[in-house]
């Protein structure tokens, strides 16, 4: 019987249910959290409209709603995860040991760090993708359509299995690039590290299928006229981060992949005995972990370029620079990855090498920040709250850039690495980079995403409290740096003096709850004011670029007639010069690719595939695997994907948009 | 009026940041910024160094973007050239300014690199003393195989006289720092990594590891004490005299998983015991992997 049940389940047994208070809690909210939406979608008969218009779709703008909805469910999770961390660090000082064990915490930060980057920061950033760039580079839909649902719904299979890890096991207390030896079975027996390996495996390669597609996209799919020069700054900068994603996220999956062999069937790539080396897999991550920064942050700086020449009404300046800019960015990302190891113990020469590397991003970075301040200088500047997340930015972001600077220099390095001044220091970029960036772009796009704009007065209460509570949560963690504190710590003696700072920090992290509070209630009453901001243009801003051209939201085929464009911000161009187009629309049949439910499946699938590895469920790993390679066998055979928009149904949903628009002007 | 008020806020405010600030910080210990020998106070002039240089341009784009903000914003009615989008000159500055900044700083990074590299012996008419660390699970063992003694979790050593650490591990990677002698470097299983400190006076100073080792990682404290030669020596004798004697079933002991372990000191009558620790990670019985190259042969070879 015994062995039946180990056969059937592997590694899986009731004591995997079993946690303490604080994680009790957490599962509780989850489950209630889930079975209320569940009760809700009965009440309101809304299975059918769910499966038909969400779970089976293809269209990218449906796709990125359903990214920026899950990133923003994980971002909770991760900002209730730094809440505990900053909340246990601000008690645990001297004979007490504040509220959470030592592994509990571990776990805390672990999950923090992943799920903020993969989950949340890589949600935004493939959400706002999905949204906006085939609207912008005038494409009625990304290269890959059926892929493209595929990518999300590995991502949403990866987040799956990594909230799961919380409800059935523990997940990892590794840190959130699970350096062996420590992530390896000997010192990690647990299943938490595999949780950790195989939700990012599988959201990665999820991320590696979606480079590709959106790199396609921008390579083949602009409307006719739009050379690689005309193109918005925000595709440029997407073109980057997915040419990165497709060499890096490789190098992630193959490290991952050594690590699972490691611990699953000991294997020694990178174990400290028989001839295993984990200084390779050091590398390795970083290899993949320092482009992957650029990832996110690019696509961040092209949101800004955009929304500092909307806000000031001017061309983008320095565009040219502002393109090389990137492209020299997105090369020297690949050539500074030592620089999170100075401490490693390499040669002099080596750690130099990479120093300089390192610092000479600097140039291209500070490049790109003089041309948006150029931009704004002679501009008709409108203090919208996209261009308050901005001013945020620029302040955060030029502060990260020192310590980033300083730090780049290994003999200082050696002082600084591993401290809290080092967390300090990439929460500048990331935070004041990243998250601030999506979160304007988020602004920006939200009339065109949903048809009406969210309520300014709220979005700048929230903007304020985020940047005021960044600066009071990190501030002090650059002196504690300084003050001797590395990261990571539960407890620490009450002699170093330290509480009060950490005190500071976690009243600066309630600042930031309070305005990620704002921002929950800026879309509460965005949504029931919505009559209100009705976006009945499409060009809610007097904006530059083609996305704003079509209606608002765009309808399921973007542009009833695609656009023509004989320069940058063609749109903006044409709207200044006043030339009524009178010519009669010569609308044609439109192909457009059918929902298809083969993605879904093949997330789930995979989904099954990660949870059965990690609890040692030997016969259902081939079940899975195989099913996953019957559908896709199955739906490359399917010549039948696609259907067309008649001209009647576009002259119609013209019709209509047309109508609003007159009733409003 | 209404300025009125908001010049009382914003000095009401500064006044309580400015008190908050004082009583949080009051007699605390800036480390990194508080060196008691060479290698810290060359890290921390660089530190500095590094920070005033990246003033040059932080100052001009803070001061930039406020301006640009306020002269040009809506209803002001500046000038206003929506076509201006480009301008060699001014790209030109600003992509030279930057470089030659970071030019200066390639090179300070080049030599400093070279002279603060952890491995370089430090150069001193006082003869260098050798101690071997290990990190453990979740302790650090000091070794003195010159004196034949060992420590856990706190050390003395003698004051000006420059110190070789060889560090290994036979735990999960941990990173061994003492924040107001210098700075860190990875201790590792298999692996010898080198760090040379010096004290330039007596004192006590606190050392931690700087990377997660597992559940018992943020007790991984130590004291780091220096001493004047005689202290030191008086201090040798006594633990020479100590009935504790660092066996190898002794080590087996104490390197088992344990959490917050209070100092303690051995006799240590078996040597090579620091070496055979590393080449247990060995078991083809050779280096596999001698990371740093022939011209940085500080590097020890077992």
């Amino acid at each position: 019987m015994n062995s039946f049940a180990s056969g059937l389940l592997g590694k899986l047994s009731w004591d995997a249910l079993q946690h303490d208070i604080i994680v009790t809690g957490g599962q509780v909210s989850m489950v209630l959290a889930a079975l209320t939406v569940v009760g809700l979608l009965f009440y309101f008969k809304r299975w059918k409209w769910l499966w038909n218009n969400w779970l089976t779709t293809v269209d990218p703008k449906k796709i990125g709603i359903m990214y920026l909805i899950a990133a923003t469910l994980m971002l909770l999770r991760g900002a209730v995860d730094a809440g505990m961390m900053r909340a246990q660090q601000a008690l645990a000082s001297g004979a007490s040991d504040g509220f959470l064990s030592s592994e509990h915490f571990q776990q805390i930060f672990s999950a923090h760090g992943t799920i903020m980057i993969f989950f949340v920061a890589m949600g935004l950033m493939f959400g706002l993708i999905n949204l906006i760039v085939p609207l912008q580079i005038g494409a009625r839909d990304v290269a890959f359509p059926f892929l493209n649902a595929t990518s999300f719904w590995l991502y949403a299979a990866g987040l799956m299995l990594i909230n799961l890890s919380l409800m059935v096991g523990e997940f990892s207390a590794a840190g959130w690039l699970a350096y062996p030896p420590l992530s390896g079975i000997a010192y990690s027996p647990g299943v938490g590290v595999d949780y950790w390996i195989w939700s990012l495996q599988i959201a990665g390669i999820g991320s590696t299928l979606a480079g590709i597609n959106f790199i396609v996209t921008i390579l083949k799919m602009r409307c006719p006229g739009m050379t690689m020069m005309k193109m918005p700054m925000f595709s440029w900068s997407v073109l980057s981060s997915m040419a990165l994603v497709v060499v890096a996220f490789p190098i992630l999956t193959a490290t991952l992949a050594m690590l699972a062999l490691d611990r699953t069937l000991g294997m020694h790539f990178f174990t400290a005995e028989s001839g295993g080396n984990p200084m390779m897999y050091i590398n390795l991550i970083w290899a993949w972990g320092h482009p992957e920064v650029y990832i996110l942050i690019l696509p961040a700086f092209g949101i800004f370029s955009e929304i500092v020449a909307t806000f000031a009404r001017k061309r983008l300046f320095g565009y040219k620079s502002m393109v090389w800019a990137l492209m020299a960015i997105t090369v020297l990302s690949f050539v500074v990855w030592l620089h999170h190891f100075f401490t490693m113990g390499a040669g002099a020469n080596v750690n130099a090498f990479f120093g300089i590397m390192t610092m000479i991003i600097a140039v291209p970075t500070g490049v790109k920040l003089f041309n948006w301040l150029f931009t704004m200088y002679r501009g008709r500047i409108r203090f919208t709250s996209p261009m308050l997340w901005f001013m945020g930015f620029v302040v955060t972001f030029t502060i990260g850039g020192v310590t980033g600077v300083m730090m780049s220099v290994p003999a200082i390095d050696f002082q600084l690495h591993n401290s809290l001044f080092l967390v300090a220091h990439f929460h500048n970029m990331i935070i004041g980079g990243v998250v601030f960036g999506y979160f304007a772009g988020i602004t920006y796009w939200f009339p065109k995403i949903f048809g009406f704009s969210l309520n300014e007065r709220l979005g700048k209460y929230a903007a304020w409290c985020w940047i005021v509570g960044f600066v009071v949560a990190f501030l002090p963690l650059y002196i504690l740096g300084i003050m001797g504190a590395t990261r990571r710590l539960e407890s620490y003696d009450s002699s170093m003096g330290w509480q009060g700072l950490f005190v500071v920090a976690g009243f600066g992290a309630a600042i930031i709850m309070l305005g990620v509070t704002f921002q929950i209630l800026q879309v509460i009453v965005s949504i029931i004011n919505r009559k209100d901001n009705l976006d009945t243009t499409g060009d809610h801003w007097d904006a530059r670029t083609l996305e704003w051209s079509t209606s608002s939201p765009a309808p399921h085929y973007n542009f009833a007639v695609l656009p023509v464009v004989t320069r940058r911000d063609d749109f903006w161009e044409s709207k200044q010069s006043k030339r009524k187009n009178t010519d009669k629309p010569n609308y044609q049949p439109i192909h457009m690719p059918k929902n298809t439910p083969v993605g879904l499946y093949i997330g789930m699938l995979s989904l099954i595939t990660g949870f059965a590895i990690v609890w040692h469920i030997i016969w259902l790993i081939p079940v899975a695997v195989v099913a996953i390679i019957l559908l896709i066998i199955i739906r490359t055979s399917n010549t039948n994907s696609t259907f067309t928009v008649s001209v009647a149904e576009i002259k119609k949903h013209e019709a209509a948009r047309l109508l609003t628009k007159g009733k409003t002007l | 009026m209404k300025t009125k008020h908001k010049t009382i806020i914003t000095a009401i405010i500064l006044v309580l940041v400015i008190l908050i600030g004082y009583i949080i910080l009051h007699g605390a210990n800036f480390q990194v910024l508080n060196p008691a020998g060479q290698i810290a106070s060359k890290q921390m002039d660089l530190m500095i160094f590094a920070a005033l240089l990246s003033l040059i341009v932080v100052i001009p784009v803070f001061i930039m973007a406020f301006t640009f903000l306020w002269k040009y914003r809506e209803g002001k009615h500046a000038k206003y050239s929506p076509n201006l989008d480009s301008n060699i000159f001014a790209e030109i500055t600003w992509w030279t300014i930057p470089t030659i900044l970071i030019v200066i700083l390639s090179v300070v990074t080049w030599i400093s690199t070279h002279q603060l590299d952890p491995f370089k012996p430090i150069a001193s008419s006082t003869k260098p003393m050798t101690i071997q660390v290990i990190a453990l699970e979740w302790k650090w063992l000091f070794i003195y195989p010159e004196q034949n003694i060992a420590t856990v979790n706190s050390f003395n050593f003698p004051e000006k006289t420059p110190i070789k650490f060889e560090i290994t591990g036979d735990a999960p990677m941990n990173s061994f720092w003492i924040p107001q002698l210098g700075g860190q470097i990875y201790a590792m299983s298999g692996m010898v990594t080198n760090l040379n400190l010096e004290a330039s006076g007596t004192g006590s100073y606190s050392g931690s590891s700087a990377n997660l080792s597992g559940k018992g990682f943020s007790g991984m404290k130590f004291k780091a004490n220096s001493m004047s030669r005689v202290d030191f020596d008086e201090w040798v004798k006594t633990v020479k005299q100590m009935p504790n004697n660092l066996t190898t079933t002794e080590y087996n002991q104490l390197s088992r998983p344990s959490e917050n372990n209070p100092a303690s000191s051995y006799a240590t009558k078996q040597a090579g015991l620091f070496e055979s620790v590393v080449e247990k990670y060995m078991p083809y019985g050779h280096n596999m992997d001698n990371m740093r190259s022939k011209n940085d042969s500080q590097t020890v070879d077992y």
